[in-house]
């Protein structure tokens, strides 16, 4: 498409509200509160193999800066996903009290 | 200015190119096809800058110009009857998501049985999607319209896609002398395409997530501001058009005859130009009958019915559509824009399926009316006229058919 068929976009006149919406981190709110189990990640086995992070389906694996992995307690649901890809045993599935 | 004998959909055909469109999509549909044959042509013979995209049912030639104009894309594509209904998902979808589009509807009735034949049924069944919709009486005023349609849809005030209504042969496939306008006058008069958002991966929205319920309540009131909205500017757009063009319409409704009317006929679409032959005979009889042609069936056009009908001692409203089970979709709107006034209203169901009004069965019918509201107040919400050769057979409401 050339540049001058590109629309003159204009503000809406009158009060307007479009079912759009962007990429933002917990556009659900804090899913965090969903879980009844938490991973927690044993880093004295984590080796940084980021098989975890590849697969948590709410990229709430954190890559740190030394390699290895953290989770986002704010956002996680607590699916174990994480826990059954590693292959180190390195993500235990706690119980929430 | 060049005066070209034209159909109904080849006026369609050649607004959509002094309109510059930039991407067209559809799938053939009687009485409709020849408004894409058309365009195809005329893309393929390089006078028109558009991208012709080939799909396999109607619900995706929505679905596609629906993503073109989405991305940024002035689009146009049309259909009718069955076709318009297996769209009607999509309908909703391009209303709620507040894209700027234009479609034909070349009105048909709808199966079973089979029939290409006119009636407003299958317009009329998208009435509640937020689509702008409106019919016009005559092949000029198709071409008119559509050139306002685009500017109507893509005005910041309203943001809605817009239907054109024309009724399948009367007009589609009928011809007549048509003033096709200058393309510099058209260009000097219609903005560039104007949007309220842009899907592309620069902006990178997502369109239609799902969404807290009390924001897609609020979503409903925001088309509902824009509808109101749309009222003027649809009258504004009607009146700038003739300062340009020297062609208006009246914009939400032509009033015919109104000077010195007692009683009105109400209508759409271009049976009222019989409607009309039947009030020249009736007011040469001295019979005082003006018409009201509603030429936007939404945004509904309540103020100036109100305004054109408050001297009225009675109205009666053609319906080419039915409600099953209850009365015609524009005596529906009739009634409680006029139930005010406490006046006399009779609605009638006739035209259905494509069968043939005469301006004689209109003066009888009218004339009937006024007869009965002159002798005391009448309130018939819906009575069937029915085609002549049963005429007589059958009551002319369904309802005491029982009592048989």
């Amino acid at each position: 498409m050339t540049a001058e068929a590109y629309p003159v976009l204009e503000e809406p006149k009158t009060f307007f509200l479009a079912p759009l919406s962007k990429p933002a981190p917990g556009s659900a709110g804090k899913t965090g509160t969903w879980r009844t189990h938490k991973p927690v990640v044993n880093l004295e086995k984590c080796t940084g193999c980021l098989l975890c992070w590849l697969y948590c389906p709410e990229n709430t694996v954190i890559k740190l800066e030394n390699g290895k992995v953290a989770i986002d307690y704010e956002y996680c649901k607590g699916c174990g996903i994480c826990a059954t890809s590693c292959p180190f045993d390195a993500i235990e599935m706690v119980p929430e009290v | 200015m060049v005066v070209k004998t034209l159909t109904g959909n080849y006026a369609v055909a050649y607004a959509v190119k002094l309109a510059r469109v930039q991407v067209v999509s559809a799938y053939p549909i009687t009485p409709q096809t020849t408004i894409v044959e058309k365009l195809s042509e005329m893309i393929e013979k390089g006078e028109m800058n558009a991208r012709m995209i080939r799909v396999e049912s109607e619900h995706s030639a929505l679905a596609a110009v629906f993503g073109a104009a989405s991305a940024g894309a002035r689009a146009f594509t049309a259909t009718a009857s069955h076709g318009l209904l297996y769209m009607h998902e999509v309908v909703w979808w391009a209303a709620g998501a507040r894209v700027p589009l234009v479609m034909a509807v070349v009105a048909r009735a709808i199966g079973p049985p089979w029939n290409i034949h006119v009636d407003h049924q299958d317009i009329f069944d998208q009435r509640d999607s937020g689509w702008i919709i409106a019919f016009a009486q005559e092949n000029q005023e198709v071409l008119d319209l559509t050139l306002q349609a685009f500017r109507i849809s893509e005005d910041p005030r309203v943001y809605l896609p817009m239907m054109v209504g024309l009724e399948g042969f009367i007009l589609s496939h009928t011809m007549a002398p048509v003033d096709i306008p200058d393309q510099e006058l058209v260009d000097s008069w219609l903005p560039p395409r104007r949007q309220p958002y842009v899907i592309s991966p620069d902006t990178m929205y997502s369109m239609g997530n799902i969404a807290p319920d009390e924001d897609h309540y609020m979503m409903r009131y925001s088309m509902a501001a824009a509808m109101e909205a749309a009222k003027q500017v649809i009258d504004e757009v009607d009146k700038e058009y003739g300062e340009v063009f020297g062609r208006s319409y009246g914009g939400l409704i032509e009033c015919y005859k109104c000077d010195g009317a007692e009683y009105y006929v109400v209508i759409t679409g271009s049976w009222a130009g019989d409607a009309k032959k039947a009030v020249d005979s009736l007011r040469e009889k001295g019979v005082p009958v003006g018409l009201v042609r509603v030429r936007f069936i939404r945004p509904w056009p309540r103020e100036r019915l109100l305004e054109a009908l408050s001297g009225a001692k009675g109205v009666i409203v053609f319906d080419r559509a039915v409600s099953m089970g209850s009365v015609g979709p524009l005596f529906a709107d009739v009634a409680q824009t006029l139930y005010p006034l406490g006046i006399s209203m009779k609605g009638v169901i006739a035209g259905l399926t494509g069968v043939d009004v005469k301006p004689g069965v209109f003066e009888e019918a009218i004339a009937g009316f006024i007869k009965e509201a002159e002798e005391g107040p009448v309130f018939v919400p819906s009575e069937w006229l029915l085609p002549r050769k049963y005429r007589g057979k059958y009551p002319s409401i369904p309802r005491e058919v029982i009592a048989r």
